[in-house]
């Protein structure tokens, strides 16, 4: 049961991660020209002239009169074995351009999960134990915000308040003087003080959802006959609620999770390019303006497959964790 | 049944009939109520929906009148009229209801050349209603320059003159020591009556402030709206069809079809989108015109809705087909697609028509991020995307914040849309209270 629920599972993810590698390889070949037109203009650029003869020496050595296929499986080989190509931007390799961006991308997209979660279930539930309230009121109009309007906006209207009423820059992971630099624990320290903006900008959206799912399923449970059987024998309120109702309206709530993060990843780039942090964000936005198609593509492969990754990840854990998840898939 | 028992034989017809009851009167109304008088009724109970979808009316009129409630060139653009603030409308003259502004006079800080502009309260501008402005085609057949607001004749106090202006533009010219070519006619206008000098909406009127180019944002917002709310429709749209039609034969079909289309649709929804369409959206080359990016951009987003549309869709599939309806069009020798499209999805409709409603947003939201990066439409197409470009530099926005201004309507008709496909989901729902 547990291993075929783990094997269908890993298929589903390589299947998808094939699809996003494709969808990455098409997004590379879509701008008009390829990598030797672009480099024979960079080279023109700079003053040497590439001859016909060296162009077509140049595709050969790449591979690019060939069919679309045989390309695709020369470029995927390459990946695998972790060769991404040169980034024309930049002039270095783009495991380069990227690596630190990526990780803080997945930090930062973490760290909005993370926040999704903990404050979405605690208010979910008081705002069902506590319906009608003025409580429930602020957090159902608080939670509609965060579904309706999008996270860059919100970013843009905290930077504005930040900077007119405090004369603070929230933009940023970092201070100036850790900007760059070895991985010290002042650093680490540094990131874990800037990180709770940018996830909470993030997390919004996720977390209106979560409360919203929460409050429902849970004012279905609180109806129910056991609840008031439990509160007639003199059972603790606090420990009605939380040790029946709100484990069953965990499930759902929980089953959420998996197309979460794929949001959060996507909704962290634009986020990114407003609050300036150090992701891959604004490096993919300047990659495809400039043409520079196999950093562009190389980062919505990684981007996708950690994605994939993650979700699979957390689906793993939630069936071990619960598995009433596992038979609710069936 | 609401019908009382039928006379008695023998009973004349003198009875007094039985005075009908209020509940009786309701219950024999909801018996004969058809489908979609229930939807309507109990979608009417549910406030905040209606008043989203008024709210989201009104809008879909503002993009028909759109012209109409500009009253400035959008494209309209002067360097000497950069960054000006919102103007302040004082609502009285002398205690009686005239609404005006006063008459901005811009002048470049000297020190820090800066535009700084003054209001000059000698001079009012007043506004009006069917004002004269640029030139339009209103629906895009009658040509026409009458707009919702224009401005009067100006009020001149005495001693002052639009003239006198110029003159004080020209002295501090001098002053400056900056010999401006573009002043030839400040010396001969001086003797002309301040009557004869034309003042458009252009050159006076900034309700929103104006942008970087001395646009006006109030009439760019009211334009922006045309492709912000459309290209949501048409997106919708397409992603109905890709839906319904995925949606239906998932469900209909069931088996390997359904599970190969489920996994295609797990596919896109576990991917981060964003980045892909970002790809798609920056190989849209420079050089095509605003209609081609406008096409290309509603294929784009309009890709990122259907999932949701064909899973709605394929549920309710799946609770239909097993109906005797369903089987008795097939014995009589129906082809599947008109079982499909003639006798399930009008059944299917009510839920579709709320569920797209709530994509609706989740488009125009694609379409203002894409315009937002310079990746959807570009100028010198005007969305609100587009206008909150110049928003992006936390800079700009702290020194002039009406920039901001263009989120105002993207989050009221987001909201709108959000309670009204709410509700209509709400009533759609046959159990539903």
């Amino acid at each position: 049961m547990m291993v075929a629920f783990l094997v269908r599972r890993l298929a589903l993810a390589l299947f998808t991660m094939w699809a996003v590698s494709v969808l990455s390889f098409i997004i590379i070949q879509l701008p008009p020209g390829d990598y030797v037109t672009s480099y024979i203009a960079a080279q023109s650029a700079s003053g040497s002239m590439v001859s016909a003869e060296e162009a077509a020496n140049l595709r050969a050595l790449y591979g690019l009169d060939q069919p679309g296929y045989v390309q695709y499986t020369r470029w995927i080989i390459q990946v695998l074995q972790g060769k991404f190509g040169q980034s024309m931007e930049w002039g270095r390799p783009v495991s380069e351009v990227i690596g630190d961006r990526l990780a803080l991308t997945m930090v930062v997209s973490i760290g909005a999960l993370f926040f999704t979660w903990v404050l979405a279930l605690p208010i979910g539930i008081y705002s069902a134990v506590r319906q009608y309230s003025a409580g429930d009121y602020i957090v159902t109009f608080i939670g509609f915000i965060g579904l309706a309007v999008p996270g860059f906006m919100i970013a843009l209207l905290v930077l504005y308040f930040g900077f007119k009423y405090f004369n603070l820059n929230i933009g940023g992971l970092f201070s100036p003087e850790y900007a760059q630099g070895a991985w010290t624990p002042g650093r680490v320290w540094d990131l874990m003080k800037h990180l709770p903006t940018p996830a909470l900008i993030l997390g919004l959206s996720g977390m209106a959802q979560g409360i919203r799912i929460m409050r429902a399923n849970l004012l279905d449970e609180l109806r129910k006959p056991y609840v008031m059987t439990a509160r007639a024998r003199g059972l603790h309120p606090v420990r009605v609620i939380l040790k029946y109702p709100v484990r069953v309206a965990l499930n759902p709530f929980a089953s959420t999770i998996g197309y979460t993060l794929p949001y959060i990843v996507s909704g962290s780039i634009i986020v990114s390019l407003v609050l300036s942090l150090p992701t891959v964000g604004p490096v993919l936005l300047k990659a495809l303006i400039a043409q520079d198609m196999f950093l562009a593509g190389t980062i919505v492969l990684l981007l996708g497959c950690l994605t994939v990754l993650g979700t699979l990840l957390s689906d793993v854990i939630l069936v071990l964790i619960d598995p009433r998840i596992r038979l609710e898939g069936k | 049944m609401a019908t009382g028992p039928a006379p008695a034989p023998g009973v004349t017809e003198t009875v007094a009939p039985r005075p009908r009851t209020r509940a009786g009167d309701v219950e024999e109304r909801l018996s004969v109520a058809t489908q979609w008088q229930l939807m309507w009724w109990r979608f009417r109970k549910h406030r905040l929906a209606v008043i989203g979808g008024i709210v989201v009316i009104l809008f879909y009129v503002g993009v028909i009148l759109a012209d109409f409630l500009a009253y400035a060139d959008p494209d309209m653009s002067d360097a000497n009229r950069q960054y000006i603030p919102p103007q302040t409308i004082n609502w009285t003259i002398d205690g009686s209801f005239a609404p005006h502004v006063y008459y901005l006079r811009g002048d470049r800080d000297p020190k820090t050349f800066k535009r700084v502009y003054v209001e000059d309260p000698k001079i009012k501008i007043p506004l009006v209603f069917f004002g004269t402005g640029y030139k339009y085609r209103l629906l895009g057949l009658i040509e026409t320059d009458r707009h919702l607001i224009g401005i009067g004749q100006p009020i001149l106090a005495p001693g002052a003159n639009l003239v006198q202006q110029q003159a004080t533009g020209a002295a501090l010219a001098a002053q400056l020591g900056l010999r401006q070519a573009g002043l030839p006619g400040a010396a001969p206008a001086a003797p002309a009556a301040p009557a004869q000098i034309k003042l458009t909406p252009e050159t006076t009127l900034f309700l929103l402030g104006t942008d970087q180019q001395g646009r006006d944002m109030w009439s760019r917002l009211m334009i922006a709206s045309r492709i912000s709310l459309t290209i949501g429709l048409v997106g919708v749209a397409l992603s109905l069809v890709l839906g319904v039609v995925f949606g239906s034969i998932s469900g209909f079909y069931g088996g390997a079809i359904d599970s190969l289309i489920q996994r295609v649709i797990e596919v896109l929804r576990s991917v981060p989108t964003i980045p892909l369409w970002m790809g798609l959206a920056a190989s849209i080359p420079r050089e095509w015109s605003v209609e081609q990016v406008y096409f290309v951009i509603t294929l784009i987003i309009s890709m990122i809705g259907w999932t949701d549309l064909a899973r709605v869709v394929r549920g309710r599939f799946l609770a239909l087909r097993e109906e005797d309806f369903v089987t008795a069009a097939d014995l009589i020798g129906c082809s599947r697609p008109r079982i499909i499209f003639v006798h399930m999805v009008p059944l299917v409709l009510s839920h579709i028509i709320a569920a797209t409603s709530l994509a609706l947003p989740s488009m125009i939201v694609s379409e203002t991020s894409l315009s937002f990066l310079g990746l959807g439409m570009r100028p010198p197409a005007i969305s609100w995307g587009v206008l909150l470009q110049q928003a992006q530099n936390v800079q700009s926005v702290a020194l002039s914040p009406w920039l901001l201004y263009p989120a105002v309507p993207v989050i009221i008709v987001i909201l709108a849309f959000n309670f009204l496909g709410d509700g209509l989901r709400d009533a759609a729902d046959p159990y539903g209270v």
